[in-house]
């Protein structure tokens, strides 16, 4: 069947108007502190490494209001063995066994609070720390603890603004190691550490503009200088929804590039499983209708030539079918760019029922080189399912098997409604899976250990008068300084903004050479090894006075830093000063002459195959004795002016 | 409209809610100084300050809202949240035994009390069963909320009218006990049960939980599916306590009443017996016994229950440069027994004898316990202990402080006779004092040694 969307390449602003696309986003971004946020181990320090395991089994709870979460409940049938991985150096018993919370980290409130008054939030009165519910085992006690510290503000964007709906400040989450059947394992060493989520209001109209926005909350965020980076220190959720759609969660994406492909995917998807609701109820099927059953054919396909199949009774495993009435064909409906409706039903049985073995199920819009004809027939027979009825086939452990057919009934009746809510995991394909049932607000709880935290107000005043400028007006301001867009976005989230406004307001140097110095050439002898973070902002801003003086050629003054960085300082005092005092005054254009005429002099007993190879071996002399003192420019034309003329007087020294 | 002072609002906020004419549970837009903010009116916390309002937002996240700069509040409904724990009719088979659970606090499944910020317990059977399933699978129950009270606030009262509704119980035919208990003094009551409920035809299986129940990760339903398991299939006719055995989700332990004891103020492997092993480890697939030195279940009905208690006792516990006149002010406020919980095998220092002297000559009985909790009183090694003896101090052998305690009102409220309650206190009613320390009975490991480190590592805790 074929795709209902353009290919994605080929889409427009106005195709995506046209379906009603909506997208929100949440930022989740660490923040740089030395300690976890509600207990006093070491934030940052990532392990493989592991001194014991704890293991764990969630079971739903009651929310303050008296429901149960639908995502709980999913989590509860899957019946995972949860082992936690744990070191001594990175948790203690608050992380690992839930003893009672520490106050949380002063330092990591302040920052998200910067970061609240940047996105221009309301700010609450106090913060109350809530206990929001994850079954998956992500945290250990079950629940992370989270406090909103802003609501309703914005950003700028084009020209409208975007809606930023809250921003809270919570614990991180384990990492995953692996999930196999009712076994997960995860890594205890992220856990608790301090990060914020901004999330927006869903006002981006395309996947582009989801990209953008994304870009300038990172940007902003790092702008602070007070946050983690690196990869997974900013993680994305996307929400995306159609017209007459709702609001899927996308997880867990970690770049930013990735995000339009998969709004596009997950858009075409909602409007595919809209356009099986619709056909459904053409042919009668709606949430009243209905129907579907369940049966153990272990015994009819016991001697199928399909190998998955053949033998489960063997296996002490059982084989069943599900009848869903009324869905014949649509198994095969497209959804994204690679799967089919069938995957819906797949998805939900290999994370609920845990039945991970691909493929999970078969279904009877498949070929049928899977399960002959005759199998099919024989289970239509055994099932008594009509011509117009779909079959959904599984197999494995009898209670996974038991579950799985729940799970794919209840998948199917959702079709009826149309979109179930879904948080669904990011395919490095671009394509969204199934992850777990959305959340809602039911899984927020609120902490009995922890009292109401006021924010004093003269707290938020510091906070307030310390502001770094916001992101867009330097962005927009580099824009006006003429700065090349590849040097304005990895100045704006370096911590030498200051440093590049004063250079260019006190010193007068020209932006765009102090931009690429500040960015690229940093970013160049970083990876070269030298400690280009050690060095303040006044020993660079010394440099570039030399330079600005006359006395530091351009190129003189990434030499120079990297020469002070390079050298090993015995002293202890600054190797910048040192470097700036053994630099001699700027060479004349006499003394150039003066000095090109002796060297060619002295050069003149040497063969050189070509000309050029006589220059670049003068310019080496003469510029490792003037280096940052004399303009290479000047000193090559007055090389090349020394070469063309002795060659004149003694041509028979060339040699081809 | 709810009586005001069940919403904790008072002083400032209380005044701008009446201001603008709203309540807890109004779905409201505040306007402030601070910005605009909207969602449903929570009651306070008694304990918290009078300067802000608590707010759900829709998230489902709770702020609070600076009182003073609250310019308006515009009220758009009013949502009550009707707090009910699934309620599912507990199913009755003949075939399955019955147990009774007694409540005496604690929770199991619990909501919050906004009030307090302390959680409600759910209790009723139907209510167990909406959130414990898994109990239906093993018994008929039945449950009777005697007191609703944190542990600290257990004493003779509750001890007496518990150890009773027990022995109704028993009397009445049911296959098993469980009671519910705040974890703290579990092991006060775990031992005065023993005293008070002799001769047990079936098992009295004490259990709390370390996390509220309104967590995920709690050990609440971990703990009273076992208890309830022990209850009513298991074979040991005693007074036990049922916790967690490691911090991980996998077995509990079933411990003596009167050798058992909370070790930290917070893990959920809390609870350990001391100078000895427990009787067994239990969890969902059965009952594995430790030991085989248990009472085992009977079918007569033969208890007998002694209720007996002198509530004026006190612990003394020893520290250097104690002075005497501690032990005369316990003396001249008319205490009739103390225990001491000596250093090292049962030692105090020498200023205080002439106050214990005094004290024995005034008919107040001593006995000596050790701090260290483990190992023995003995007082014959070094002369300081032969001394103290001799002021008429009697030597408790390996009795725990809080058993001995509540042991000595259990004795002293039967008889003031010295003799008669030395024999009391020195003949074991269920291994209070044992006649020898097993060498795995001491086992607390040290972290970092290698060898210990490699079994955290294989084994999980």
């Amino acid at each position: 069947m074929s795709l209902p969307f353009k290919p994605f390449l080929q889409m427009t602003a106005e195709d995506y108007h046209a379906i009603g696309l909506a997208c929100g986003l949440e930022v989740h971004q660490q923040l740089l502190t030395n300690r976890k946020l509600f207990c006093r181990c070491p934030a940052g320090r990532y392990s493989d490494d592991y001194d014991a395991e704890v293991l764990r089994h969630m079971r739903p709870t009651l929310s303050e209001l008296g429901e149960y979460d639908g995502t709980a409940l999913m989590e509860k049938k899957t019946r995972k063995n949860i082992y936690y991985r744990i070191h001594r150096d990175t948790v203690c018993t608050y992380d690992i066994d839930d003893t009672p919370p520490f106050f949380p980290d002063e330092r990591a409130i302040d920052i998200a609070l910067e970061i609240a008054l940047l996105c221009n939030l309301y700010i609450v009165g106090e913060m109350h720390v809530a206990r929001k519910q994850y079954l998956d085992g992500s945290i250990p006690a079950g629940f992370q603890r989270t406090a909103i510290l802003g609501v309703e503000g914005w950003i700028p964007y084009k020209d409208r603004k975007i809606g930023i709906r809250q921003l809270s400040i919570e614990e991180d989450s384990c990492r995953e190691v692996s999930d196999v059947g009712h076994d997960r394992v995860l890594l205890t060493d992220r856990l608790g550490m301090p990060l914020i989520e901004v999330v927006t209001e869903p006002d981006m109209r395309s996947p582009q503009e989801m990209a953008d926005v994304c870009q300038i909350i990172r940007m902003l965020c790092r702008s602070t200088g007070r946050v983690r980076t690196g990869y997974g220190a900013a993680r994305e959720d996307v929400n995306v929804s159609v017209r007459g759609g709702t609001r899927i969660e996308i997880k867990g994406v970690p770049q930013i590039t990735r995000i339009p492909l998969l709004i596009y995917n997950e858009a075409m998807r909602q409007c595919s499983l809209l356009a099986i609701r619709d056909e459904l109820k053409r042919r009668g099927v709606t949430p009243d209708t209905f129907l579907a059953s369940s049966h153990d054919v272990t015994r009819s396909v016991s001697k199928t030539h399909y190998l998955p199949i053949r033998g489960v009774m063997e296996r002490g495993h059982r084989a069943k079918c599900v009848v869903l009435r009324g869905f014949a064909g649509l198994l095969n409906h497209a959804m994204q760019e690679h799967t089919t409706f069938a995957k819906e039903f797949s998805d939900r049985v290999r994370v609920i029922a845990c039945l991970m073995t691909m493929p999970n199920i078969v279904h009877s819009d498949t070929a049928s080189e899977l399960l002959m004809v005759r199998d099919w027939k024989e289970l239509r027979r055994r099932t008594r399912a009509a011509d117009g009825d779909a079959l959904v086939l599984v197999w494995g452990d009898e209670q996974d098997t038991r579950t799985a057919c729940d799970e794919i009934i209840i998948r199917a009746r959702e079709a009826t409604l149309g979109i179930p809510e879904e948080t669904r995991q990011a395919h490095k394909d671009g394509t969204t899976g199934f992850e777990r049932i959305l959340p809602g607000a039911e899984r927020m709880y609120p902490d009995t250990d922890l009292p109401p935290i006021a924010l004093a107000e003269d707290r938020l005043q510091r906070i307030g008068t310390q502001l770094p400028i916001r992101v867009w007006d330097r962005i927009d301001r580099y824009q006006k300084l003429g700065l090349p867009a590849e040097v304005i976005e990895p100045l704006v989230v370096s911590n030498r903004t200051e440093l590049f406004d004063r250079l260019v307001d006190e010193l007068g140097v020209e932006p765009s050479f102090a931009a690429v110095i500040l960015t690229h050439r940093f970013k160049a002898m970083r990876r070269a090894g030298l400690p280009i973070d050690t060095l303040d902002d006044q020993e660079i801003h010394s440099v570039f006075k030399a330079h600005a003086e006359g006395i530091l050629t351009r190129a003189g003054v990434p030499a120079l830093i990297a020469r002070a960085l390079g050298r090993q300082s015995d002293d202890g005092g600054s190797p910048v000063s040192a470097e700036l005092r053994a630099i001699g005054p700027a060479v004349s254009e006499h003394e150039i002459r003066v000095g090109v005429a002796n060297a060619v002099t002295q050069s003149a007993n040497l063969t050189f195959p070509t000309s050029e190879r006589k220059h670049r071996y003068l310019m080496g002399t003469l510029m490792s004795t003037w280096y940052g003192r004399a303009e290479g420019r000047a000193v090559a034309d007055q090389v090349a002016e020394a070469i063309s003329v002795s060659s004149a007087e003694a041509p028979h020294q060339e040699v081809k | 409209m709810v009586e005001k002072s069940m919403t904790g609002y008072r002083g400032i906020a209380g005044s701008i809610l009446d201001t603008f004419r709203v309540g807890i549970w109004s779905d409201v837009v505040i306007e402030s100084s601070k910005g605009r903010f909207s969602g449903l009116i929570l009651p306070r916390s008694e304990t918290a300050d009078d300067k802000h309002v608590v707010l759900k937002l829709a998230s489902g996240y709770n702020i609070g809202v600076a009182a003073e700069a609250i310019t308006k509040i515009t009220e758009h409904g009013r949502r009550e949240a009707h707090y009910k724990i699934p309620e599912k009719q507990f199913p009755v088979d003949d075939r399955k035994p019955n147990v009774t659970l007694l409540g005496t606090g604690g929770t199991i499944a619990s909501r919050l009390d906004y009030r307090t910020g302390a959680v409600i317990p759910a209790f009723s059977p139907g209510e167990l069963y909406g959130s414990v399933p898994e109990l239906a699978d093993i018994c008929n129950l039945r449950t009777e909320k005697l007191y609703g009270v944190f542990s600290e606030n257990m004493g003779p009262e509750q001890y007496i009218r518990l150890a009773e509704r027990v022995g109704e119980e028993i009397r009445a035919g049911v296959d098993g006990i469980v009671i519910g208990h705040g974890t703290d003094t579990m092991h006060h009551t775990a031992a005065i049960l023993t005293f008070m409920i002799q001769n047990p035809p079936v098992p009295i299986v004490m259990v709390g939980s370390q996390r509220s129940s309104d967590r995920p990760s709690s050990d609440a339903a971990i703990n009273l599916i076992n208890a309830v398991k022990a209850a009513a299939e298991g074979d040991i006719a005693e007074v036990l306590v049922c916790m967690f055995g490691p911090t991980s989700d996998e077995y509990c332990l079933l411990h003596r009443g009167t050798r058992v004891r909370k070790m930290h103020s917070s893990y959920r492997s809390t609870f350990r017996t001391i100078g000895d092993i427990p009787v067994a480890m239990v969890d969902p697939d059965g009952i594995r016994d430790l030991r085989d030195d248990y009472r085992r279940r009977r079918d007569d009905r033969d208890v007998t229950i002694n209720t007996a208690f002198e509530e004026k006792v006190t612990i003394l516990y020893y520290y250097p440069n104690m002075q005497p006149d501690i032990v005369d002010a316990i003396v001249d406020n008319g205490y009739r027994g103390i225990v001491i919980a000596g250093t090292g095998l049962g030692h105090i220092n020498k200023p205080l004898y002439g106050a214990i002297k005094r004290a024995t000559d005034k008919g107040v009985h001593i006995y000596m316990t050790v701090q260290t909790l483990w190992g023995y009183v003995q007082m014959y090694v070094y002369e300081t202990g032969r001394e103290i003896m001799e002021l008429g101090v009697v030597p408790a052998a390996n009795m725990l402080p809080e058993v001995a305690y509540v042991k000595l009102c259990w004795a002293l409220g039967q008889t003031g006779d010295r003799d008669e309650v030395r024999h009391i206190m020195l003949t074991p009613i269920s291994d209070e004092t044992t006649d020898r320390e097993p060498y795995n009975g001491y086992l607390i490991f040290q972290g970092a040694i290698p060898e210990v480190q490699e079994f955290l590592r294989s084994i999980k805790r």
